[in-house]
């Protein structure tokens, strides 16, 4: 049976194509990008090298400081804004709706399968001030507030961006979260009510803590896809106004393509890398010690 | 598939208790004030995520002169003019995009789907060494941005004649849609019981028999929540598809969607309303018919962390 199941010819049919494609388009690609880092021009322009004067410029771009502190901030807002919102809601979910929970689930859910493009044009209409009002707009109108010009200002800009980058993602998060708000043992949550704990102490004491595995698998998966953040910011703001709401992602394509410079292009994208690696391990790093220490 | 499956269990005890009141038949204020609540806050809920979808599909309805002149919650004033839809589709080209973005999505899907279910069986069912490590390998793949494999692809499709065709994009979305659909196909396989090879096997099946007549009919439901998983990945794509698609005629509809507005943004509210509904009402009913595996399947592939 060894025979059958070791057979290395059958590994290689099995595996084999799978792992070239893999290497040839991503792994060879990722260690190619860490070459370019010391090299400057592009693609069309040819290369020169560079040394180490990429690096030098990153700590120093002003640009990219801008850039990394916008995606820091876009980041942390954006993961306690979605996993609060998304908790909060699962909490609606399990114990207050209950059963009548499945349709708004359903419905809440479905804006994260919607194209990114559409749903930030579709909010650049509804935030619009000119020439039309749109509908968020005429809805302060109605009581007497002045129409605000929500892509003129940097946080106003940055406002609409959360706003809709929630708007997208709560029901996911909701039903992630509701999933593990499920796995929690019915005779815990029993005996928690027999010994007199309700509502918040329920909350605060049983289910917080036992729903928080989840809850941090929720803020890595959110930190990750949010400090790489684009579709929304290119087609909701465009980086505007100026470049207020250009974070890493779009500094990284603006100058790889737009300047042609692909060696500080990878450099960025390096640092990104970086930073997401950086976070996830620290985070898991200080809830592993919270834990011991709990 | 019933969309209460997986309803709690500990509903039921706290329904019991609350029968009693029901069954009285009047109210008790509290309870009216509960279900009132409970109604509001749904209510609430369910217009905040509703809503911008009605106003958008309304919005397409509406001539330019109705856009410019009423107000913009306005409703249209023909509820059957679907010129805008007629404008989008022919000038603004919309057909087309769609029909890139499926050349692009559909054969990278099945790339995808041939290659990660045949890597996750060679992982988990059959025995190799350096398995651990290959499988880790591909597991880094999810934590790497788009970012940085852009420019090295770029340079590559560059230089081997291949920019202003579709295979930057189909190659690009197989490898990146790899990572993630091995470690889950793997996860599935895991589930399956060994035994049943080992069966098989003492019955003389050879292992790719087995993998086709037992192993991948088994997984088979697993196989569609994540091709569907990736559907959606590769559909809604931007980064990708903007990056290869600069030049040529390969333009996605979010690429296509992304200058449709360029065009015509500002002055031609109707057509960009319409192209954005186009884009949005196909996936939505994709969506509302396969709800709970979309819902399943994502949430799956994101506890990857």
């Amino acid at each position: 049976m060894n025979n059958v199941f070791g057979n290395k010819r059958a590994v290689l049919v099995f595996v084999g194509p799978a792992l070239l494609v893999y290497s040839a388009v991503m792994l060879v690609p990722v260690l190619w990008s860490l070459g370019y880092t010391f090299f400057t021009g592009s693609v069309i322009t040819g290369f020169k090298f560079a040394g180490f004067d990429n690096f030098t410029k990153l700590l120093s771009d002003p640009k990219a400081g801008d850039a990394l502190l916008f995606t820091l901030k876009y980041a942390v807002i954006l993961t306690v804004g979605q996993v609060l919102v998304g908790y909060a809601l699962s909490l609606l979910y399990v114990f207050w709706l209950r059963k009548a929970s499945s349709l708004v689930r359903t419905l809440v859910f479905f804006p994260i399968v919607l194209p990114t493009v559409a749903v930030s044009l579709l909010f650049q209409k509804m935030f619009e001030v000119a020439p039309q009002n749109g509908i968020v707009n005429e809805f302060l109108n109605l009581f007497g507030i002045a129409s605000v010009d929500w892509f003129g200002s940097a946080d106003t800009a940055f406002l609409v961006l959360v706003i809709m980058d929630i708007w997208r993602s709560m029901g996911f998060y909701a039903v992630l979260l509701y999933a593990g708000l499920l796995d929690i043992p019915e005779e815990v949550m029993e005996s928690a009510r027999l010994d007199g704990a309700g509502g918040l102490t329920l909350i605060r004491r049983i289910v917080i803590p036992l729903s928080l595995p989840v809850l941090l698998s929720s803020i890595i998966f959110s930190i990750n896809g949010t400090l790489k953040v684009f579709d929304s910011v290119l087609a909701l703001t465009n980086g505007g106004p100026g470049s207020s709401t250009t974070p890493l992602t779009l500094l990284m394509f603006r100058t790889a393509f737009s300047y042609g410079d692909y060696g500080y292009g990878s450099t960025i994208a390096l640092a990104l890398t970086l930073i997401c690696l950086l976070v996830t391990i620290f985070i898991f790093r200080s809830s592993r010690r919270d834990l011991t220490k709990a | 598939m019933t969309v209460t499956a997986s309803a709690p269990a500990r509903v039921s005890s706290s329904a019991n208790a609350a029968r009693p009141v029901r069954r009285r038949r009047r109210m008790t204020p509290r309870r009216a004030l509960d279900v009132t609540l409970k109604t509001l806050v749904i209510g609430l809920l369910l217009a905040v995520t509703v809503l911008p979808l009605i106003w958008l599909l309304l919005g397409s309805l509406k001539t330019q002169t109705e856009w410019l002149n009423n107000p913009s919650w306005a409703l249209p004033e023909n509820f059957l003019n679907f010129e805008n839809y007629a404008t989008a589709w022919v000038d603004g080209d919309i057909g087309r995009y769609i029909l890139n973005s499926a050349l692009a999505t559909f054969p990278s899907l099945a790339l995808i789907v041939v290659l990660g279910v045949a890597a996750g069986f060679a992982l988990e069912v059959l025995v190799w060494r350096g398995r651990g490590g290959v499988l880790l390998l591909f597991l880094a793949g999810i934590m790497v941005p788009g970012q940085m494999i852009l420019l090295p692809l770029f340079s590559a499709y560059f230089q081997t004649h291949l920019t202003g065709t579709i295979w930057p994009l189909i190659l690009t979305y197989t490898a990146t849609g790899l990572p993630l659909t091995v470690f889950m196909m793997a996860t599935y396989f895991r589930a399956v019981p060994r035994e049943i090879f080992e069966a098989a096997a003492i019955d003389g099946a050879s292992i790719y028999r087995s993998f086709w007549s037992i192993g991948f009919p088994m997984v088979q439901n697993a196989v569609f929540t994540v091709a569907l998983v990736q559907f959606f990945f590769i559909w809604n794509d931007l980064l990708i598809a903007l990056t290869f698609t600069s030049v040529g005629d390969y333009q996605t509809i979010q690429v296509g969607l992304l200058n449709f507005t360029g065009q015509f943004g500002a002055v031609q509210y109707g057509p960009t309303f319409a192209a954005i509904a186009i884009n949005v009402v196909g996936i939505l009913a994709l969506y509302l018919f396969l709800n709970q595996r979309v819902m399943r399947g994502l949430t799956a592939g994101s506890v990857k962390g």
